[in-house]
């Protein structure tokens, strides 16, 4: 079996971050937040959060935040739950969420919430389970579960449960992993796990691994190292993930870096982003490759970053 | 970001690709000017146009829309031709976009957001989703547009039904088009829609439907779903039932106190050893319900008042559904020299109350009952679990020889078997749906060795076999159930762990599926031989079991052997209340969090789990499933009543949360990687009643 390149992808990591001027760069600028969280959890995962200026990634960040109380994804775009998250979460990295004005950031998120107990994105009202697990995971984070109403909210997210034991984006969506990660990790933090049939979903996501080791999303699709993540972790969260062959996934990961100049692709030989490379690292941490410090599968942050959290209190 | 060759940047290439970032930078910052300054002129406008249709991620620029949509709208709102225009312009750049990127949730919430505004033509969009079925018929957007669409248009289900199965026609390898048809069909169904009254009538065409998609290419995934869908409305009965208890129906009980007894000769089944002044009423129903308190169970006897009883469901994190529930009845008095029967009468299903997660309510009026007695006497120290050290090693037990008077207590869990009234006017038509499916399956495999092919045959036996239940009816197919299992495990080794967890439920049911079978595994323990009054216990070790199940069938059980297999999890366990000795010695449990189950077990005296894997994982998959602090639902029950979090508690948060509310006697853990002294000081902190750790005696 290959061996994971820790350095080239530390190294890949850091060249994104310098790396504004290039033409991908620029097309995915409105989202850089997200690609912050995914470049500084795969850097601590890697051990090596301290290769980047904390100072420099924190005002950067506070200059993202809009006067809603919510963060957008780059300095000047309009704010929205997505980034929301990945800013709680970099800042939970540093060990900083303190320097945020918590009800602040809680109330913009509240007031998201629709009646149906479902969340929406933004004031644009797009509603999507994905957003139900931000606000969970977000407040959960910042400590503020109980402002909003979380019996609802899993109520909203058991209507999105379907036939095969799979949840979609909306009451009626077809199951995909992604979705599946996310109403799955919603409820794991809600505390409300028992809603969902573990033997029957685990087969459905157990069935995401093809010949080749590597998870698909939903049947007959071609695998990808996202779901690596989004499947991993749920099957972990339901105590089912011994239903696939760990040592196939990792041999699939490990294919799919570029070993000369580092990062991680969807597939074996496509091109790298840094989006794949978290995934493909964090994929790893859960399956328990020696030397990547641990992550929790439902915070999707390492495992000391959220008992940090959750032990400390005053 | 997806499905792009790697290819080193050419400096050639370097130089365009700078150039042209430069450009996109100056259009998204002259963009963002005018979205911050509210300018909305034509130039403006057509600025984000160009943005969006390049890269219809920039989701701020479809919130510009948004808002210029609106401005133009204040400004033109008595003209309706204008207006139509206006948003026609929309769903034009929306298309656009959705060219480039079809899977952008920007673009199609745009378009949903024009849509809802209520000037557009909605029939239009059935063909635009259709141009998008013919690119891409697995497009969940498209999918989930669809049915926003068809919603607006009221158009029927029966309609949309019809598309599904022109798209299933088109291609059966569409697993989206089968997910659609389930839900409209459930729908359907649910709501007995003319038509769709009743499920024998719809449900075999669904059968042979599915089957041209299995039979045609049996690797592809599509239909399995779809097939095991079907498979679960044949034979699932919606209301709960209640298919066990302990005390058993009928059963005739003899509780033990402290103080011994020797020359009783009454059988270790009926015998219950006991050190609190309460014993468990036990209810096991069939699926998670909520509702079991003192209104709708009514519990008649000398020993309690019906209305003090408390139930509790037996679920983690403070779930107020479970499967199992529990109350506590009164010992009754001792009088050393009484041996006075006091009956007690069980009934549910006289009121309404019990609800499945469903809905659907318990509704079959059922009483059973059984008799207690105490009895002391006080000759001679007893080998009551607790006062001295469990020795598991074999020498230690001996074979239970079956006595005639014994075998009506073990007959009588079976008894335990009620028919819903509705499960029996549709039983010939499910029985006959079942075998039907049997055969065909049975032919698929003669002709193609396939994976799906093994594991719908296995389920389809084991269905056949619950609904044959009680098994009066001798034909069992777990035999061939179980060789299934192992083909599987050849056939299909990616997958082993998942077989072997099914292959172990399948044993397991077989095991405890008569009491001949059970006696076998049932054995005296008694450190001396003449001691009759000592527990029995159930021996399953050396079974490769991976996963536990039967549980029904268990409640009985007070000394249970699980050494020596290979087990990650015991969820299920809780339901065991009579449980006081457990070896898990010799198996795989990865971590505290996966003996949840255990902090139900308050009778739990000696526990064993040595020689496991717990500390030796990074990753903990049971930490989501236990009633943690990390846990919403129960996590302020950590702050409350708690007078230090002190750093041992911190490091050991999983070990705490697990032992600290049981009273251990004897505890074995030796064979652990968490195991060291410091851990070993901890432990003895948390379990201030325990006498042996690791067989050596405390002081």
């Amino acid at each position: 079996m290959g061996e994971l390149a820790a350095d080239k992808h530390v190294k890949y990591i850091i060249s994104v971050e310098k790396k504004k001027d290039s033409f991908e760069s620029v097309v995915m600028e409105h989202l850089r937040l997200n690609g912050a969280y995914w470049g500084l959890t795969t850097l601590d995962i890697l051990g090596k959060l301290d290769a980047v200026d904390e100072e420099d990634v924190i005002s950067w960040i506070l200059k993202c935040q809009d006067e809603s109380g919510g963060f957008a994804g780059n300095i000047g775009h309009d704010p929205h739950v997505l980034y929301t998250l990945s800013a709680v979460q970099v800042l939970a990295l540093f060990d900083k969420v303190d320097i945020l004005d918590a009800d602040k950031v809680s109330n913009y998120i509240v007031g998201l919430q629709n009646e149906d107990g479902s969340f929406s994105g933004d004031i644009w009202g797009e509603v999507d389970t994905r957003f139900s697990y931000i606000a969970i995971c977000c407040l959960s984070i910042l400590q503020r579960l109980d402002k909003i109403n979380v019996d609802k909210a899993v109520e909203y997210i058991v209507s999105c449960k379907n036939l095969d034991g799979g949840f979609g984006c909306t009451p009626g969506g077809e199951s995909h992993a992604g979705q599946i990660f996310c109403c799955v990790g919603a409820l794991a933090i809600a505390g409300a796990l028992h809603h969902v049939d573990k033997d029957l979903l685990g087969w459905w996501l157990c069935e995401r691994q093809v010949k080749s080791g590597g998870l698909n999303g939903r049947p007959e699709k071609l695998p990808d190292v996202c779901y690596s993540w989004w499947v991993l972790s749920s099957l972990i969260m339901i105590d089912r993930v011994h239903w696939i062959n760990k040592d196939k996934l990792v041999k699939f990961i490990l294919d799919c870096q570029d070993m000369e100049n580092g990062g991680i692709s969807d597939r074996p030989d496509d091109a790298v982003d840094v989006f794949h490379t978290y995934f493909g690292v964090a994929g790893l941490s859960l399956l328990e490759y020696p030397g990547l410090k641990p992550i929790d599968p439902a915070y999707a942050l390492p495992v000391d970053v959220v008992n940090r959290i959750f032990f400390s209190k005053k | 970001m997806h499905g792009r060759p790697r290819k080193p940047l050419k400096p050639e290439d370097a130089a365009a690709s700078a150039a042209k970032a430069e450009k996109l930078r100056v259009l998204q910052s002259q963009f963002l000017h005018n979205h911050h300054n509210h300018i909305y002129s034509k130039e403006a406008v057509e600025l984000s146009t160009k943005l969006l249709e390049t890269n219809p991620e920039l989701y701020t620029a479809w919130n510009y829309r948004k808002l210029a949509v609106q401005h133009k709208l204040t400004e033109n709102d008595s003209d309706p031709d204008s207006l139509k225009s206006i948003l026609d312009e929309e769903l034009r750049v929306v298309e656009s976009a959705l060219r480039q990127n079809f899977k952008s949730y920007g673009a199609w919430h745009h378009r949903k957001w024009i849509l809802s505004k209520g000037h557009s033509s909605i029939d239009n969009e059935l063909r635009l989703l259709d141009k998008f079925q013919k690119a891409d018929s697995r497009n969940f957007h498209a999918w989930n547009y669809r049915r926003f669409v068809a919603a607006s248009m009221n158009r029927s289900e029966e309609d949309e039904l019809k598309y599904t199965e022109d798209m299933i026609c088109n291609n059966f390898s569409n697993y989206s088009a089968w997910h659609n048809r389930s839900l409209l069909l459930s729908n359907l169904l649910k709501r007995k829609v003319e038509g769709f009254v009743s499920k024998e009538k719809v449900l075999p065409d669904e059968y042979e439907f599915v089957h041209q998609a299995i039979f045609t290419d049996p690797d592809d995934q599509s239909g399995w779903f779809y097939h095991l869908w079907l498979l679960d409305q044949t034979v699932r009965v919606d209301s709960p039932q209640l298919v066990s208890s302990w005390p058993t129906p009928g059963s005739d009980l003899i509780l033990l106190g402290d103080r011994c007894l020797d020359g009783c000769a009454s059988s270790p089944f009926t015998r219950f050893h006991l050190d609190s002044r309460t014993f468990p009423l036990v209810l096991y129903f069939n699926q998670a319900v909520e509702g079991v308190n003192s209104s709708t169970i009514t519990v008649d006897s000398e020993l309690n008042t019906n209305k003090d009883l408390v139930w509790k469901p037996l679920s983690s994190c403070n779930s107020k559904a479970a499967q199992v529930w529990v109350t506590q009845l009164n010992l009754p008095d001792g009088n050393t020299h009484s041996s006075k029967v006091f009956p007690v009468e069980v009934s549910l299903g006289h009121s309404q109350g019990i609800i499945s997660s469903s809905g659907f309510h318990y509704s079959n009026p059922f009483c059973f009952a059984f008799r207690v007695s105490l009895q002391f006497v006080e000759t001679q120290p007893v080998e009551a679990l607790g006062k001295e050290i469990i020795s598991w090693r074999d020498e230690s037990f001996h074979n239970y020889n079956a006595h005639s008077q014994d075998s009506s207590p073990i007959s009588s869990l079976y008894q335990l078997s009620i028919k819903n009234d509705n499960e029996l006017t549709d039983f010939e038509w499910r029985a006959a749906t079942i075998a039907k499916e049997i055969d065909h399956f049975r032919e698929l495999l003669s002709l193609i060795n396939c994976k799906i092919g093994k594991l719908t045959l296995a389920r389809l036996l084991m269905a056949h076999d619950a609904m044959m239940c009680p098994p009066a009816n001798k034909i069992s197919h777990s035999e061939e159930v179980l060789e299934l299992y192992n083909d599987l495990m050849r056939l299909d080794p990616t997958h082993v762990q998942y077989y072997k967890d099914q292959h172990s439920l399948v044993l397991l049911q077989q095991v405890t599926s008569n009491w001949e079978s059970l006696l076998s595994r049932c054995f005296h323990y008694s450190n001396s031989p003449s001691n009759r009054g000592s527990p029995m216990c159930l021996q399953l070790k050396n079974l490769s079991l991976s996963r536990l199940g039967s549980f029904d069938k268990l409640l009985w059980v007070q000394m249970l052997d699980l050494s020596h297999n290979e087990l990650r999890s015991i969820e299920g366990l809780e339901a065991l209340q009579l449980l006081s000795c457990l070896n898990l010695s010799n198996n795989i449990l990865g971590s505290f969090t996966a003996l949840e189950p255990i902090r139900q077990l308050k009778s739990l005296r000696a526990l064993n789990i040595s020689y496991n894997e717990i500390g030796a994982h990074s990753i903990d998959t049971t930490k989501y499933l236990c009633s943690s602090p990390l846990s919403h639902s129960v996590g302020s029950e950590w702050n409350h009543g708690q007078t230090v979090i002190d750093d041992d508690i911190k490091s050991y948060w999983e070990a705490y949360f697990i032992l600290k509310g049981l009273n251990l006697t004897q505890f074995d853990i030796v064979g652990n990687a968490i195991v060291n002294e410091k851990f070993k000081s901890f432990l003895i902190k948390v379990l201030p009643g325990l006498k042996w750790l690791d067989g050596e005696q405390l002081h």
